[in-house]
């Protein structure tokens, strides 16, 4: 019997996990006052700052309000950035802490991120069907990335916060755990439970047989 | 192999964190199971779509709010 040929897994290299060369000399030009050289670092990373914030919060007001302080709180700081991790991890990491306040402060009973998830749930995906064409040619940009925002705010914000760090933000599994002060099972397990239940709402738009 | 086991192993599957035998063990699975073939193969995807997706751009009251901020704020540091 012949063995249907499967893709590799998920080895992908993104234009995000390439450090530009010129980003240590911006930020040591930052740390030792230079604003423009801050100003750019800015620039670069804003759009991506206020769409984690963003995913986090789920209100646009508190989202960018966090994404404010954040860049506020880093260059204050920049003198205690070790340049042990990339600049943009550093920054993800404040960013993340105070889209979590701001989340907390807004709904205290529902966001606890070390609670236990529950291992008895069945994981096993119901609804199994071919995806056919490539979603990404099959809607607009626009269209697209509204599908995206809505299925990941459907998420549990803990599901959804680990989600976005370990796979949009592109930390590792450690660098998750250290952010959100999860240990490594917690973070695989809440990763594997976003995936798959982004997976199922992604599901409804992208089955082959059509859009809803 | 089941698939239960299948699913519980997918994140590690996906991010090719494990072992050459583990690894194996669950491709010989996936070469005779559709539903799991399926189910790796859109989560798979549903990673990419995001991972892939760009950022909107910034509103632009919004990108002039956190640059004055920022002004505000820097040129208060220098002085």
């Amino acid at each position: 019997m012949s063995t249907p040929k499967l893709d590799p897994p998920h080895a992908h290299t993104l234009p995000s996990q390439v450090v530009r060369d010129d980003e240590p000399v911006l930020v040591a030009a930052a740390r030792s006052g230079n604003i423009d050289a801050f100003e750019t670092l800015v620039g670069r990373y804003e759009r991506k700052i206020f769409r984690l914030t963003l995913n986090i919060t789920q209100n646009r007001e508190d989202a960018e309000d966090a994404m404010q302080e954040a860049f506020l709180k880093a260059f204050e700081h920049l003198s205690e950035f070790q340049g042990n991790s990339r600049f943009y991890t550093w920054l993800v990491r404040i960013a993340v802490n105070q889209a979590l306040m701001k989340l907390r402060r807004r709904r205290p009973n529902v966001v606890s991120l070390d609670e236990e998830v529950d291992t008895g749930e069945d994981l096993m995906p119901r609804d199994v069907e071919d995806w056919g064409p490539s979603p990404e040619q099959r809607y607009e940009q626009s269209e697209l990335s509204e599908i995206l925002g809505r299925a990941i705010g459907e998420l549990e914000p803990s599901f959804r916060i680990v989600f976005q760090l370990r796979d949009i933000e592109e930390l590792s599994t450690a660098e998750t755990a250290e952010a959100l002060g999860l240990s490594i099972p917690a973070v695989k397990s809440r990763l594997l439970r976003a995936r798959l239940k982004l997976r199922e709402n992604l599901n409804r738009y992208f089955r082959a047989r059509g859009k809803p | 192999m089941k698939c239960k086991a299948i699913i519980n192993e997918l994140a590690d599957y996906l991010d090719e964190a494990l072992d050459s035998t583990l690894r194996s063990t669950i491709e010989q699975h996936l070469g005779r199971c559709r539903d799991c073939r399926l189910v790796v193969d859109t989560t798979k995807q549903t990673i990419e779509i995001f991972c892939n997706s760009e950022p909107a751009p910034l509103p632009e009251a919004t990108r002039q709010r956190l640059h004055q901020a920022l002004e505000k704020r820097l040129r208060r540091a220098r002085a």
